[in-house]
This record gives structure tokens, C-alpha cells and sequence, in this order.
């Protein structure tokens, strides 16, 4: 291998596989971060097309292992692809909503190897938290957390912040405490898929976040060694943009339920790219070569002010899909930036959030994920 | 961490080594840490079975002839930031 050819392997080096197995899931939550035309893209892959993309991620340096989707439980081979993510001695977490998980089945995937369990909640009650995912599922979430526990699994608790429930910080980390979650993420919503959608209603405002982030703070403190706590702060709300996903193609590998190669869960939804999927080239050759993976990794995309901005190489200029989604171009500077052109893009939305938050809570109106397109076809 | 305390790598964390670098990597959720050798044989010595006493002398011999309390220090702190992100338990 020449210098150039190994320091780009090394820059380009995944260390987590996000495997999205299905699109479907049962519930149909409010922030969903699926594209909104999710069902555009089938569930593609069969078992053994799933086993060579763990090998081939592994191969070519991943380490962590996201079985997330939609609902991965809802894959019937579960238990076939941890038991070879196990072989390959990845670090396996199964990202759930808990539903449909029966006792059993989560004993088995532990026998099998799994190394940790993230349920997701939407509230610390019903009938909150199943208004936000759009089924009657709290109750039986919390049963499968306490499964989680009893069977010596590690628990991760997964709670999406927002407007409605951004004030219950408190109450969030006394309910991971009484469950004995090992780790809870407080991960306020990302404005993208469904929570864009939706965004009117769940943007919070600036002093409910700070008086959150304090909470979890004095928590973190006090629970040191017990208890991990995160605390995602909206990128609404920070004036530089984060490195998402640790810049673009560069630590995740990501491949959606249809088998394309991605550098994050909604990459496909930017125009233009064409995107490979493993079912067509392996996936070593997708992670170097694929034009549409090189088109945002380096420098020579950037625009101004990124491009001559000393911040370039810890953000990466922000998010591609934030990015396409708010002013329509893909290149252009994430605007949760401040010094991007169109940051009055994210100030206006703030100033909606603000004037939407003084009206009575049952004026918000929720837009569920569904199948459907939302609008009909012109 | 107390002298005789016996840690044990907690649940949530898992060992592996790196084909790529040939270093250890300590994963748990979200994350891994890339060891240097002495952390790394600090870490497969957290089996519970060692008191911290054992695994410092253990290392001591191996790498002498670098002074006790060097390896001892080493060992005390790294210990003491694992246990601090509840990566290594001390409870029976
Ligand atoms: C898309 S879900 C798929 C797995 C499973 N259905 C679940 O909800 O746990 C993956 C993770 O992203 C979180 N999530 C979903 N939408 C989000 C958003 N808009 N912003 C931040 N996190 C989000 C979920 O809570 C979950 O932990
Ligand atoms: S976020 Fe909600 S709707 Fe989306 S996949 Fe997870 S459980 Fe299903
Ligand atoms: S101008 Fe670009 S590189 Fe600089 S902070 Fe903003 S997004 Fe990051």
C-alpha cells in the first residue's frame, strides 16, 4: 500500500455498520428520523446478503454493530445476524422500540452474543409518550425494559426530546434510575424525516432547553459510575453546526433496508446521487469508489464561508441532508450555522416554536409516519 | 479503588483487538477506547479474580525494571476512570 493509498484508508476507516433491516415498524412516532418516503424502499436483503455485508464491514475495520431500522426486531434472521456479528467479534446493540419483543426471544439473542439493548421511550407515562408514537405501546415498553434487566442485558434508554416533554428532565432520569438503565441518552430531536415534518410542534424553546441541559448535568454528576447520561443538544440551537456523523462517509457505514451504501439514514433523500447497493459490487468496493459516497468526502466541495473557515476540519462544513432539506442545495453550509447565508432559515423557525409554544398544547397538530405519501402525486 | 478491591470488565464492555492498528479496543455502547499496552493488560487482568494489589504486581514484573510506584499509579488511575464510566464493577 503507497502512503496516500494508506492514510486515506485510514481517514476512511469505518468503525460502526448502522445495518437498517426493515423500514416497517409498528409504531409510527411523530420525530420518526426515516424518510418520509420510506416506503419507496423495500426490505431488499436476504439472510445471507446480510451475513457478507457483517463480514465485509468487518473486514474493512468495523467494530460496532447498530441493528436499527424501522423495527429490527421485526426480521424473523435476528438471531442469525448476531450470532455472526458474535463470530466476528463486533459490539452488537439493538436498537429497539421494544415492540415486538417477547422474553424469550431476547434471551436467546443474548445466549447468541448481543452486547446491549437501547429501548426507546417517548415520555415517563401514557398517556403522553403513546401520543407521541401513535399506538398504545408505554406499558409494554417498560415490561421489556425490565426483561432487559432481569436477563443481566446492559439497557440503554432512549428518550427523543421536544417541546412537550422537554420539561420532564427530572422526571426522565428518576424513571432510568427505577428501570437500572445503564445509559440514557436524552437526545433531542433531529429536525429531519418526520420531525421535520412536525417541527412547528415539537421545536422547543431556548430557556426550556437550558433548564434541561442544567437537569441532566447536576444528574450526570451525581450518578457518575452508575448511570451514563447524554444529553444531545438540538443543532437549532448551537451557532456551529456538529460534525455529523463525525463527517461524511468517514466512521459510518450505514446500509438501508433496500441494501444501498450510505453515509447516514437519509442520504438517499438528497437529489442527484446515485447510490449503490450491495446486492451489485461488494461493499469494500461501494465504501472507496462510489462517486456519490466521494461527492461530500474532503475539502473541494465546500463553499465560503466553510471553505476558508479554520472550523472545516471538526465540523466538516455540518449536515448534507440538513443542508438540502432547508435551502434545497446539498452543498450548501449546514444552516444551523451562524455564519452560513441562510441561518435566518433556522432563526425564523425558532421564532415560530417561540410563538407556537404560547398557544395551548392541544393546538398542536401531529403528523404521524405512515406509508402513505403525504402528498398525492401532481 | 481500593488495594484489594477485584475489578471485573462490566457487562456492557467488550475487549477486542484491532486487526487494523493490532492495538486493543475497549467497546461499549456508542464508543470505543483505543488501549495502549499497558491498559490493555490492565484490562484482561480485570477478570474479578485479581485484586488490584495482584494486577499491579503482575505488571511491576512485567515491566521491570520500571520502578512499583510508577506501575502502580498507572494502574490506580486507569482503574479510576473506568470505574468512573462504570466500565469496571468492584461489587461481588
Ligand atoms: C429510527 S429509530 C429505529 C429503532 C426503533 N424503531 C426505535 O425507535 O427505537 C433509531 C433511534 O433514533 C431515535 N430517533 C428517532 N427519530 C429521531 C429524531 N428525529 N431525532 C433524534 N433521534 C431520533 C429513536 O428514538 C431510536 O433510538
Ligand atoms: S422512531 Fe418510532 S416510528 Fe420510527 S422506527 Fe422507531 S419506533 Fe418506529
Ligand atoms: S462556516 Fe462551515 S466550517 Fe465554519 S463553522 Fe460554519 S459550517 Fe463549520
Amino acid at each position: 500500500m503507497s502512503a496516500a493509498t494508506a492514510e486515506r484508508a485510514a481517514e476512511y476507516r469505518p468503525y460502526t455498520l448502522v445495518a437498517e433491516l426493515t423500514y416497517a415498524c409498528p409504531l409510527r412516532c411523530v420525530y420518526c428520523s426515516n424518510p418520509v418516503d420510506y416506503a419507496r424502499h423495500a426490505d431488499a436483503l436476504d439472510t445471507d446478503t446480510w451475513l457478507q455485508v457483517l463480514r465485509d464491514a468487518e473486514a474493512l475495520g468495523v467494530v460496532q454493530l447498530n441493528l436499527t431500522g424501522g423495527e429490527p426486531l421485526l426480521r424473523k434472521d435476528l438471531e442469525a445476524l448476531v450470532a455472526e456479528a458474535e463470530r466476528l467479534q463486533l459490539y452488537t446493540n439493538l436498537i429497539t422500540s421494544g415492540i415486538p419483543a417477547t422474553r424469550e426471544r431476547l434471551a436467546r439473542l443474548r445466549d447468541l452474543g448481543l452486547d446491549n439493548v437501547q429501548i426507546s421511550v417517548q415520555d415517563v407515562a401514557a398517556p403522553g409518550a403513546d401520543r407521541i408514537a401513535g399506538r398504545r405501546v408505554f406499558e409494554r415498553k417498560l415490561r421489556v425494559a425490565r426483561w432487559v434487566k432481569e436477563l443481566g442485558l446492559p439497557l440503554t434508554l432512549n428518550i427523543v426530546l421536544h417541546r412537550e416533554n422537554l420539561d420532564r428532565a427530572e422526571e426522565m432520569i428518576a424513571f432510568a434510575e427505577t428501570l437500572q438503565a445503564d445509559r440514557l441518552e436524552l437526545a433531542n430531536t433531529q429536525y429531519l424525516g418526520w420531525a421535520l415534518v412536525n417541527r412547528r410542534a415539537l421545536l422547543p424553546s431556548a430557556e426550556q432547553l437550558a433548564r434541561a441541559r442544567a437537569t441532566a448535568a447536576a444528574a450526570r454528576e451525581r450518578l457518575k459510575g452508575r448511570m451514563e447520561i447524554l444529553f444531545v443538544t438540538p443543532d437549532y440551537y448551537v451557532e456551529r453546526p456538529k460534525a455529523c456523523m463525525d463527517g461524511w462517509g468517514r466512521r459510518f457505514l450505514l446500509v438501508s433496508p433496500d441494501g444501498l451504501v450510505l453515509p447516514c439514514h437519509l442520504a438517499h433523500t438528497l437529489p442527484g446521487l446515485a447510490w449503490e447497493s450491495v446486492r451489485q459490487r461488494p461493499l469494500a468496493d461501494i465504501w472507496h469508489d462510489s462517486a456519490a459516497l466521494n461527492t461530500f468526502r474532503g475539502e473541494e466541495w465546500m463553499p465560503e464561508p466553510c471553505r476558508s473557515c479554520d472550523r472545516r476540519t471538526v465540523d466538516f462544513g455540518g449536515c448534507r441532508c440538513q443542508a438540502y432539506h432547508l435551502t434545497g442545495s446539498a452543498a450548501a453550509t449546514d444552516p444551523t450555522c451562524a455564519l452560513a447565508p441562510h441561518h435566518d432559515l433556522i432563526e425564523a423557525a425558532r421564532r415560530e416554536a417561540e410563538a407556537a409554544a404560547r398557544l395551548p398544547e392541544a393546538a398542536a397538530t401531529l403528523v404521524y409516519r405512515t406509508a402513505r405519501p403525504l402528498l398525492p402525486p401532481a | 479503588m481500593s488495594h484489594d478491591a477485584r475489578p471485573r470488565l462490566a457487562p456492557k464492555a467488550r475487549l477486542r483487538l484491532d486487526q487494523k492498528t493490532n492495538r486493543y479496543l475497549l467497546l461499549y455502547p456508542e464508543k470505543g477506547m483505543q488501549l495502549n499496552p499497558t491498559a490493555a493488560d490492565i484490562v484482561q487482568l480485570c477478570t474479578g479474580e485479581h485484586t488490584v494489589e495482584e494486577i499491579v504486581s503482575r505488571l511491576a514484573e512485567k515491566y521491570a525494571p520500571q520502578p512499583r510506584e510508577v506501575v502502580e499509579r498507572e494502574v490506580l488511575s486507569f482503574l479510576d476512570a473506568l470505574s468512573e464510566r462504570a466500565l469496571v464493577r468492584t461489587d461481588p
